[in-house]
């Protein structure tokens, strides 16, 4: 049993992840803040059933994934995902590996980064069906297991891979086309 | 590209999601000692990760923290009172 009173503390520090994972479901600012403002009255609401010494961002994410399927999630009828089947393993880095280039005092890493910007990225991954994006987001930029996911988005861990597995396709293509527009790829 | 580069590509992304068992792992550590184009490919992956997470993050405005302290004050006063 976790007390009602030291909920604030240790869940405030997780906003800015949160408020990230809100703004990429709902694809507004606006839309965010109030998903954002209700998962934690939620969560402060269920705070007495949370076991303490468990997962807590996982908990949060959990709330934020459900209210955001029940309340936000626009109304649509199949999310229609990109073809991906011709989307082969190391797609981009085929396309773009060595377009990081090799200017003197510049990590790998810097160059990889500097590919694409903060926009870029975030269009790219907005971009993605919900539940495809859902997956990316918490592996990728959050950095869950696939346990967690499997459990913060209720489904078989089978399920988390694959949608992984396509989602990080799609989103390869995305960012792909990004590159093509800036003329990285020839 | 060889039968290992094959599978060491197609653990990839396991392998960077931390998600294989101790002994997948090393046997991928030694194949990426001995290859350096599957290297190449695993750095990009890791790096491209690391982007996509640094690229993705968004400031709170002060407004949103101001707003949920108070519905949780609100909400815990609700509660006593």
């Amino acid at each position: 049993m976790a007390d009602q009173a030291g909920f604030a503390e240790a869940a405030m520090e997780h906003m800015p992840s949160l408020y990230s994972a809100a703004l990429r479901m709902t694809r507004s600012p606006a839309d965010a803040e109030d998903l954002v403002q209700e998962t934690y009255l939620k969560a402060y609401r269920a705070y007495g059933r949370f076991e303490e010494g468990t997962n807590l961002k996982a908990w949060l994410y959990k709330i934020l994934t459900n209210t955001f399927i029940n309340s936000y999630r626009a109304k649509q009828r199949r999310p229609q995902m990109s073809d991906v089947d011709d989307v082969e393993d190391l797609y981009l880095f085929r396309r773009l590996g060595g377009s990081e280039g090799a200017s003197v005092g510049r990590s790998a890493e810097d160059e990889v980064l500097d590919l694409f910007t903060d926009t870029e990225v975030k269009e790219a991954l907005e971009s993605l069906p919900d539940t495809f994006r859902m997956a990316v987001l918490l592996a990728d930029v959050e950095g869950f297991s696939y346990k967690e996911i499997a459990d913060i988005m209720e489904v078989p861990i089978g399920t988390v891979m694959s949608r992984l597995h396509r989602g990080r396709k799609a989103l390869q293509k995305a960012l792909l086309e990004f590159g093509r527009e800036r003329g990285l790829v020839g | 590209m060889g039968e290992d580069c094959g599978q060491a590509i197609e653990r990839l992304y396991y392998f960077l999601d931390g998600e294989l068992t101790e002994d997948r792992r090393v046997e991928i550590r030694q194949h990426l000692d001995d290859c350096g184009p599957c290297l190449s490919a695993f750095d990009f992956e890791a790096e491209l990760r690391v982007m996509i997470s640094v690229r993705c993050r968004d400031e709170v405005p002060e407004a949103l923290r101001t707003r949920v302290a108070a519905a949780i004050q609100a909400e815990a006063q609700r509660r006593s009172g």
